[in-house]
């Protein structure tokens, strides 16, 4: 049997749905969908159930795309149950979706979630008079806390086993929903007046007060500013560590267990698997601990209501530049990693809006391409000049995803308006926001694993072939792709040693500072500056950087856009983008300064 | 009051008009199909009293709230928005 829930954003649908099949749902694919759909299984009465989680829509009748996609579902999957979940506190409105599901003659039962806001805002239903003018069964639950659940599984079982006949998809849909547009307000107004009373005046006074402080012409930026900070500060300040010590464990592992075991192999097969296989799975793990301290941040930042004030403080300026507020708060968190930050792009229903965010996000200088910048200005500049290249590498981080967007903004118009609904503030619970983080990690490592673990494999192949080469040295394949590639780089002050470590940095930025080890065969960090020193002028290290600063961020970032956007062109944009901007820009500084007579 | 190219004063005026603070009356909604069916999802029907809660800086978007819902609307998508005058007519 299969049911399928409906409702509006902001109705707490996921949080009801992950409640009442537990956190373990599958993403599966649905053909004809652009979009992954969660399935879970309930038990009702000792039969297993399937329920499906569909995307948040406002009017079934309406023209965006995750409305049209509910709309292709219902017309093309056969349902024994229609699961309508609306927010209490706004019935006023939201009780028109629950006509139009009426309309659509399928089995169907409306659960009226957030009972404790609606209370607490003194709205009162009368929900035996609902259910008997909608002919449909009507419960009152709370999603959040858990309220409710039981009544709820006993109605779906009930409206289950009432159901006679196979389970039937929604015919004539959109005849059926024209037919009852013209007097839906009439019957919404009349419904409403007979079931509901609303309370003279909102009484929530908490958001009014709140909102008076965090949206104050004066004191809303710097106070948002604050709350970036500080999120930023908590998420890297636990993460970066945690990153660190999970490296440890797996380096630990891999020279305490692995390399023993691997004894007998040799050294290419060896090499293959440990720094290869391992090594890339690694790679995948580390950005697992720093995936769910951004998603924790991410649901209180989003739960408490506070994502969308940001939204609206952000707005003026994010909307001439083709975004919106809420792809500034995510490119902000992209500064600390792209990755989470690409993930959260979910958030933005619109496809054009989420693809330019997409596109933006990866010129977040990130903590990764940091480190890298910290070694080089301290091994070629002096700690005053240090300062003004960190200081202008943020710039132009800036300046290039700006003109990023601008470039781009006419290809990927948002095409739904922006009316976004400032939510009263709420409290989230640990269990939404642990089960929220929980949720990306395991999406993250399904469909990105594989991917990146190729990548890595493949780098390591081009360092190590053909056979009996030193690793990276001129022989090996990157090494002669760095020399095939001097016409290219030559003119932006990158020399076939920089080119094998622009290799390395495709995987990560991480590994930048270990491949340049490897290249120069210095392994002391120290001795490495000093043979960088030697080996460039400060033009081209600056050249160096910001071409690291602006090329592809790294292999996990380019697996997330492609499986974020699910299009191999938007994905191809992204690196070829980058690349061309990265080229461009040290090219200008590299012949720019000779012009100068700088190098 | 708004008078149109030919003079004459038309009743309505566009939801940028208000002031923070102030409330009114939808009198009509235009746009695109997907703006006006959005709107209405969010409430935004005709006859419903909207109030505006606030505007953000450098014209950027309103703070509405209707009924039990408040929102965020930009000013391209409020201009399509209009209501009736703030003070009703003495005589007709």
């Amino acid at each position: 049997m299969t049911m399928a829930l409906v409702g509006m954003p902001n109705s707490g649908k996921s949080t009801f749905f992950n409640g009442i099949t537990g956190s373990h749902s599958p993403i599966g694919n649905w053909p004809g969908l652009t979009v992954d759909l969660h399935q879970g299984n309930v038990q009702l009465q000792g039969q297993n159930v399937q329920l499906i989680d569909l995307p948040g829509i406002y009017d079934l009748h309406g023209l965006s795309e995750d409305e049209a996609i509910v709309r292709r579902f219902l017309e093309s999957t056969p349902l024994d149950l229609l699961v309508l979940i609306l927010n209490a506190s706004q019935i006023d409105r939201q009780l028109r979706l629950a006509l139009q599901v009426q309309q659509l003659g399928l089995p169907a039962l409306v659960l009226l979630n957030m009972g404790d806001e609606a209370k607490r805002f003194g709205v009162r239903i009368n929900t035996e008079a609902l259910s008997q003018r909608l002919s449909l069964p009507v419960l009152l639950i709370s999603a959040k806390y858990g309220d409710g659940f039981h009544a709820a599984e006993q109605a779906m079982a009930a409206a289950l086993a009432q159901q006679a006949g196979p389970p039937r998809r929604a015919e004539g849909l959109e005849e059926r929903l024209g037919a009852g547009e013209a007097d839906l307000e009439a019957r919404l107004a009349e419904l409403l007046n007979a079931c509901v009373q609303l309370p003279e005046r909102l009484r929530d006074q908490r958001t009014r007060r709140l909102d008076q402080l965090l949206l104050h012409p004066l004191l809303g930026l710097p106070l948002f500013f604050l709350v970036m900070f500080l999120m930023f500060q908590a998420i890297y300040a636990l993460g970066v560590p945690l990153q660190g010590l999970l490296a440890q464990l797996l380096d630990g592992f891999g020279s305490a267990v692995l390399t023993p075991l691997l004894a007998w192999a040799p050294a290419f097969v060896r090499g293959f698997l440990l720094e290869g296989l391992y090594q890339g799975i690694g790679t995948v793990a580390a950005f697992l601990p720093v995936i769910f301290l951004f998603f924790l941040a991410m649901a209180v930042v989003e739960d408490s209501g506070y994502l969308s004030r940001a939204a609206f403080l952000m707005d003026a300026l994010m909307e001439r530049l083709g975004l919106d507020g809420r792809s500034f708060v995510l490119s902000l968190m992209g500064f600390g990693c792209n990755v989470p930050a690409i993930l959260g792009t979910r958030v933005m229903r619109s496809k054009g809006l989420r693809i330019l965010t997409m596109l933006v996000i990866p010129f977040s200088l990130c903590s990764a391409r940091l480190n890298v910048f910290l070694f080089m200005t301290a091994a070629l500049f002096a700690p005053k000049q240090g300062a003004a290249v960190l200081f202008s590498l943020y710039l132009i981080s800036f300046l290039a995803a700006i003109l990023t967007a601008l470039i781009f903004k006419g290809q990927f118009p948002s095409r739904e308006p922006l009316v976004l609904e400032l939510p009263p503030y709420r409290f989230p619970t640990p269990k939404q926001m642990f089960g929220r983080s929980w949720g990306e990690v395991r999406h993250f490592w399904f469909w990105s694993r594989k991917f990146i673990i190729f990548g890595v494999v493949a780098v390591w192949l081009l360092n190590n072939l053909p056979f009996g080469v030193a690793p990276a040295s001129e022989q090996s394949l990157s090494g002669l792709l760095g020399a095939a590639l001097q016409p290219l780089l030559q003119p932006i002050g990158i020399n076939p040693k920089l080119t094998v470590a622009l290799v390395f940095g495709f995987i990560a930025k991480e590994i930048v500072l270990g491949g340049l080890a490897v290249i120069y065969n210095q392994a002391d960090s120290v001795q490495l500056g000093h043979a960088l020193a030697r080996d460039i002028s400060w033009t081209q290290a600056y050249s160096f950087m910001l071409f690291t600063l602006l090329y592809t961020p790294c292999l996990s970032t380019v697996a997330v856009i492609r499986s974020e956007s699910k299009r191999w062109g938007v994905t191809l944009l992204s690196v070829f983008w980058s690349l061309l901007l990265a080229w461009l820009v040290a090219f200008i500084f590299f012949q720019g300064s000779r012009l100068m007579g700088w190098a | 009051m708004q008078e149109d190219l030919l003079g004459h004063q038309s009743d309505t005026s566009p939801l940028s008009a208000l002031r923070p603070g102030e409330s009114a009356t939808i009198e009509s909604l235009g746009g695109d199909l997907g703006l006006m069916r959005r709107l209405k999802a969010l409430g935004l029907g005709q006859g419903q009293r909207i109030h505006l809660l606030r505007r953000a800086w450098m014209a950027g978007p309103l703070h509405v709230r209707v009924g039990m819902t408040e929102l965020m609307l930009r000013r391209v998508d409020a201009n399509h928005i209009r209501i009736a005058p703030r003070t009703t007519p003495q005589a007709a």
